[in-house]
């Protein structure tokens, strides 16, 4: 065998290893959430059955149908619905305001020289790493004094807590990125320090923003521990919470609980896949430069 | 450009008035962040340090660090402790292993590279939830689909109980967290193996460096600082974890799941012992800081040299 031979067999074991790699990786990220989803759409029969048939035999959308647009929802179905709801207004809520109250500090951080700057980023960082166990026992007795238990309310103003230190942790990432120059310039061009984050800052950062934003609302959105805690009933459930209800109440359906998880998971997949780029560059930002 | 730096040397603020600004700006984010936690940090250290059982209102003897020594005297705790650790040690260990695997296969030239790295994100976009539900049903002992796939491919006898029979409970909530948290490990390393220049890698295939030797001894010690990030980060989460051991097995059976977090959420809600819950809060907040404060240690020497 020559040294050409010897050089292309080696790359064919070496293409060989690197693609079934890829092909166990496909498999492993791929296969658990295919089974969710055709767990979702296939019949009990079908779901029962011994041995398992992992192709079912017919589909039926009836399951989405009953949690989502049917007539006549029976009580899952109507909190189910309920907690779709709450959870959109809730993360869309607690996104907003910490993007309010988190960039401009987040530029503080950043650009701006001022005593104790440090020690309080630390302090903000900590809060954020708190075990919500620490904090759920006084929060659920501050709740009831102002008689916001089971409440939307209550859930946007905790999640705010730690929603708006991780929006700061990323945007100061982001900003420390930007050439201080353009703040300089559009402050010689006679800016103030707010109008400078306003007119330049945002429009750069834009980018940042959007990854900030959507990061803010998949951590609104998976939160389960202070929802389960703080509310009872369709008020205010939110999506985990309303699925863990499922798993009591219709332990044997597993059908629905899947249909259930699938929509519960079409909101931040959707964001996930669309905006990609961004949340990589959100991560990376936020993971590498802390 | 020279008028511009003379401008911005005429701009320069006074220290007080950048104070000033920073204030207005800071303010109202630590209004947000500081009251809803600094004030609840407060009470609950007030609640630690008091016998208060929701089963008796109107009583709330102070009884000094009696909570805390009752549960750090409690084998029980202790238990609950040595769990979160497996746990932790163990689910962080293999997602960091995986991770990196996946993020070099993903770095390689390779067809069809892009649908591995968007499809990538997947799991990590799955709710921590419809994850918890996706793998208590695959686990299933009945009708789950691995007991099927590995009885129907004579890998096992018979059914297996894997979320109820105590030795392989936890194991299975660990494959669950992996499979969720992998991809993000993998994401970020990922990005940092892009941010490598590819001369150095270049250079040290000319010199003769093996495939092997080459990632060990030139492409790791460039992927030390987001490794030792993603550490923290991972570590961090993983000792305080709840949600996906509440859903699948709600810290069963016979406790062999019960994380340091489900204990306390147990003796404070369960029991409706605020007093002790609080104490435990505070132990697992101590515990975490601790690893923080270590952690910010080793990350401060490493970036330094």
């Amino acid at each position: 065998m020559g040294p050409t031979a010897r050089r292309r067999l080696r790359r064919l074991l070496r293409a060989t290893v690197l693609y079934g790699c890829m092909l166990v990786a496909f498999v492993a990220i791929l296969a658990p959430f295919a089974w969710l989803l055709i767990s979702s759409v296939a019949r009990p029969v079908d779901l029962l059955a011994k041995p398992l048939s992992f192709i079912p035999s017919e589909i039926s959308f009836d399951r989405y149908a009953a949690l989502t647009i049917g007539a006549n929802p029976d009580s899952a179905a109507e909190g189910f619905r309920a907690a779709m709801l709450n959870s959109l207004t809730i993360a869309t809520a607690v996104t907003g305001i910490a993007l309010v109250v988190g960039v401009p500090a987040a530029y503080a951080f950043a650009r701006l020289r001022f005593p104790g700057r440090s020690r309080l980023v630390l302090i903000f960082m900590a809060t954020y790493m708190l075990p919500p166990i620490a904090l759920v026992i006084p929060l659920y007795q501050i709740m009831s004094g102002l008689d916001l238990l089971d409440t939307t309310m209550a859930l946007i103003i905790i999640y705010s807590s730690f929603v708006t230190p991780f929006v700061i942790w990323i945007m100061r990432g982001y900003i420390e990125g930007i050439s201080p120059e353009l703040d300089d310039a559009a402050r010689v061009d006679g800016c103030s320090r707010l109008g400078a984050l306003i007119r330049v800052i945002l429009p750069v950062s834009a980018p940042g923003l959007v990854s900030t934003g959507l990061l803010s609302f998949l951590l609104a959105w998976d939160e389960f521990f202070y929802a389960l805690v703080m509310t009872q009933t369709n008020a205010a459930k939110t999506v985990p919470v309303a699925l863990n209800d499922f798993i009591g109440r219709h332990g044997i359906d597993f059908g629905l609980l899947a249909a259930g998880g699938v929509i519960a998971a079409i909101p931040p997949v959707l964001i996930a896949f669309v905006f990609q780029r961004y949340l990589v560059a959100g991560l990376t930002a936020g993971g590498v430069k802390g | 450009m020279a008028g511009l730096t003379a401008a911005r040397r005429r701009l320069r603020p006074t220290a007080w008035s950048e104070a000033w600004v920073a204030g207005a700006f800071v303010t109202p984010a630590a209004l947000v962040i500081l009251l809803i936690v600094a004030y609840p940090l407060v009470r609950a250290l007030w609640l630690s340090v008091h016998d208060v059982v929701l089963t008796r209102p109107g009583e709330a003897p102070f009884v000094a660090l009696a909570n805390y020594a009752r549960e750090l005297a409690s084998p029980d705790f202790w238990a609950a402790v040595q769990r979160s650790l497996v746990f932790t040690v163990v689910s962080t260990a293999i997602e960091l292993v995986l991770g990196i695997a996946l993020a070099v296969l993903m770095d390689q030239p390779l067809r069809l590279r892009w649908l591995l790295r968007s499809l990538v994100i997947l799991p990590w976009a799955l709710p921590t939830i419809v994850n918890a539900l996706m793998w208590r049903w695959i686990d299933n002992a009945e009708y789950g689909a691995l007991n099927a796939l590995l009885t129907q491919t004579g890998l096992i006898g018979s059914y297996q109980q894997w979320l109820s029979n105590p030795s392989t409970a936890m194991w299975m909530v660990i494959v669950a967290d992996a499979w969720k948290m992998t991809p993000l490990v993998a994401i970020l390393v990922l990005a940092a193996l892009q941010g490598i220049n590819r001369e150095q890698i270049e250079a040290a295939r000319v010199d003769g460096a093996g495939v092997v030797s080459t990632f060990r001894y030139v492409v790791l010690p460039l992927l030390t600082p987001t490794l030792l990030i993603v550490l923290v980060l991972r570590t961090m989460e993983a000792f305080k974890v709840f949600d996906i051991i509440w859903i699948m097995t709600n810290g069963g059976p016979a406790n062999e799941t019960q994380s340091i977090a489900i204990y306390a959420y147990q003796t404070a809600y369960r029991a409706y012992d605020f007093g002790r819950g609080s104490a435990l809060g505070y132990l697992i907040a101590l515990a975490i800081m601790l690893l923080a404060a270590v952690y910010l240690r080793v990350l401060g020497r490493v970036g330094r040299s």
